[in-house]
């Protein structure tokens, strides 16, 4: 039995499983924020000596999760921009968890952001003193700009809280912020595209590293539009796994059909159009940016364990096979196809995240170089993955008490509603 | 960074970058600043409160 008090907060005309349920459920995922918690006290207390970071490995496991987290969380602006400005209305019934799913990707990454720059209390330079011919500069602002946007619009959701609305000033001002949604939707869209854009420019830039470097637009090399495409294209299928799971675990359907499927449609073009900009990408590279390094495509797959086959299963298996699965609507309205499509494809976009910021860092760049490798610690894995923990935990508690999915009531009716 | 910051530069980088910025924060601040004050108005009764469509 649930208390009379947890049961208020219900969203109405739903079920909820019990309270000690539920506290069990959340258990797993406290654990992992403990672990998370120690090792980032340990972090602060004792510095960045507890990661097996170095002057070779400035970027590691952190910012592999930052960037993957940020690619799987670009769902919540570009769903925002196709429901509020593209004007995709039915994509209403899936906005509220692609918020919160963005709000938890980016909040996520930030906190860890927050560890990684060894010293948080002069985390504040990045703005005041800013180096603005720095791609990073501009991503720190559009991300923590962003996060702010996402706050907002989180907000209406949390004021849709069943006592929340019982407050008139609450009730008003929820649904005012509801009503210029379209508002901000646009500036994060503006800032979403920037950042994700320049997270992919920092690598395009490192002409002193020809496994990154890249031709471009004016100031913006390939990698830049390759990251913003390959956030777009995925973006929206992590939010339908997410969705998937949390009807697997709730034994509900909480998403219409149609709604999936407008998503799954248009995460496959842009999956598509992303693949075909990619192969090009990497064969001007390979003929291009390499030759003119006095390289051979080769030379950088002959150490250490990430040979071609990164390339295969990048491109080939978590890149060409979901979007053909995406594109043939036959295939992507059968969910098991859908899903196998979605976990591939999220799965490619980690993987060309971990290229570019470890294998990158990983090649040896000058003759007299050799290969470095890289294994994180404890302590970087416990702050990576208190992430999931939170994610977890944040989703778990939106989902039982506000109305996260619109439709949840119309598609189980009471008397046939799992827990 | 501001103009007053010692920093600054006059210069179109300048201008551009952290324009760009101040122009998204003074949006999201205007947005803000409009939800606050219709609320104040609703809540006062000097404004009728507007239903939106079940989203």
């Amino acid at each position: 039995m649930n208390s009379a008090v947890d049961s208020a907060l219900f969203p109405e005309g739903t079920r909820r499983c019990s309270a000690k349920l539920f506290f069990l459920w959340t258990l797993p995922w406290l654990a992992l924020l403990a672990w998370g918690g120690l090792s980032a006290a340990l972090c602060l207390w004792k510095g960045l000596n507890q990661t097996n970071m170095s002057n070779i490995f400035a970027f590691a496991l952190w910012i592999v999760f930052d960037l993957a987290v940020i690619a799987l969380g670009a769902g919540a602006f570009f769903t925002g921009f196709l429901t509020y400005i593209v004007g995709k209305k039915e994509l209403k019934n899936v906005i509220n968890a692609a918020v919160i799913i963005g709000f938890i990707c980016y909040s996520g990454a930030i906190a860890m952001l927050g560890i990684d720059i060894g010293q948080p209390i002069r985390g504040w330079f990045i703005f005041w003193h800013a180096n603005i011919h720095s791609m990073l500069v501009e991503v720190s602002f559009c991300i923590t700009c962003y996060l702010m946007v996402l706050g907002i619009e989180f907000i209406p959701i949390i004021l849709e809280n069943r006592q929340a609305k019982k407050v008139n000033e609450l009730r008003f001002f929820g649904h005012n912020l509801h009503g210029i949604m379209p508002l901000f939707a646009a500036t994060g869209t503006f800032l979403s595209f920037f950042h994700q854009g320049s997270l992919g420019g920092m690598f395009g830039v490192m002409y002193a590293r020809p496994f990154a470097a890249r031709d471009g637009f004016y100031v913006w090399p390939w990698t830049f539009f390759l990251f913003v495409f390959s956030a777009i294209a995925v973006g929206p299928l992590f939010t339908i796994l997410c969705t998937k799971l949390a009807e697997l675990i709730t034994r509900k359907k909480l998403v219409p059909d149609n709604v999936v499927q407008l998503l799954a449609k248009i995460s496959g073009w842009l999956l598509s159009i992303y693949l075909v900009l990619k192969i090009f990408d990497t064969l001007g590279w390979m003929y291009g940016i390499v030759p003119k390094a006095g390289l051979t495509f080769m030379d950088f797959y002959k150490q250490g364990p990430y040979g071609v086959w990164m390339v295969v299963v990048e491109i080939l298996i978590c890149g060409v096979i979901p979007a053909i699965i995406l594109m043939a609507p036959k295939a992507r309205e059968q969910q098991g196809w859908l899903i196998f499509a979605g976990l591939l494809a999220c799965a490619g976009i980690v993987i060309n995240r971990f290229v570019f910021i470890i294998v990158t860092l990983a090649i040896p760049v000058m003759p007299f170089d050799r290969f470095w490798s890289y294994l994180p610690t404890w302590q970087e894995w416990g702050i990576a993955l208190a992430i999931v923990g939170y994610g977890f935990l944040l989703f778990s508690a939106a989902y039982r008490y506000l109305p996260v999915f619109p439709k949840e009531k119309e598609l189980n009716p009471i008397g046939e509603q799992g827990e | 960074m501001t103009p007053l910051s010692f920093e600054w530069q006059w210069s179109i980088d300048y201008f551009v970058f952290m324009g760009l910025l101040y122009i998204a924060l003074g949006i999201v601040g205007c947005g803000l600043a409009y939800v606050i004050i219709k609320t104040g108005l609703q809540v006062f009764g000097f404004l009728r409160e507007r239903h939106f469509d079940e989203h």
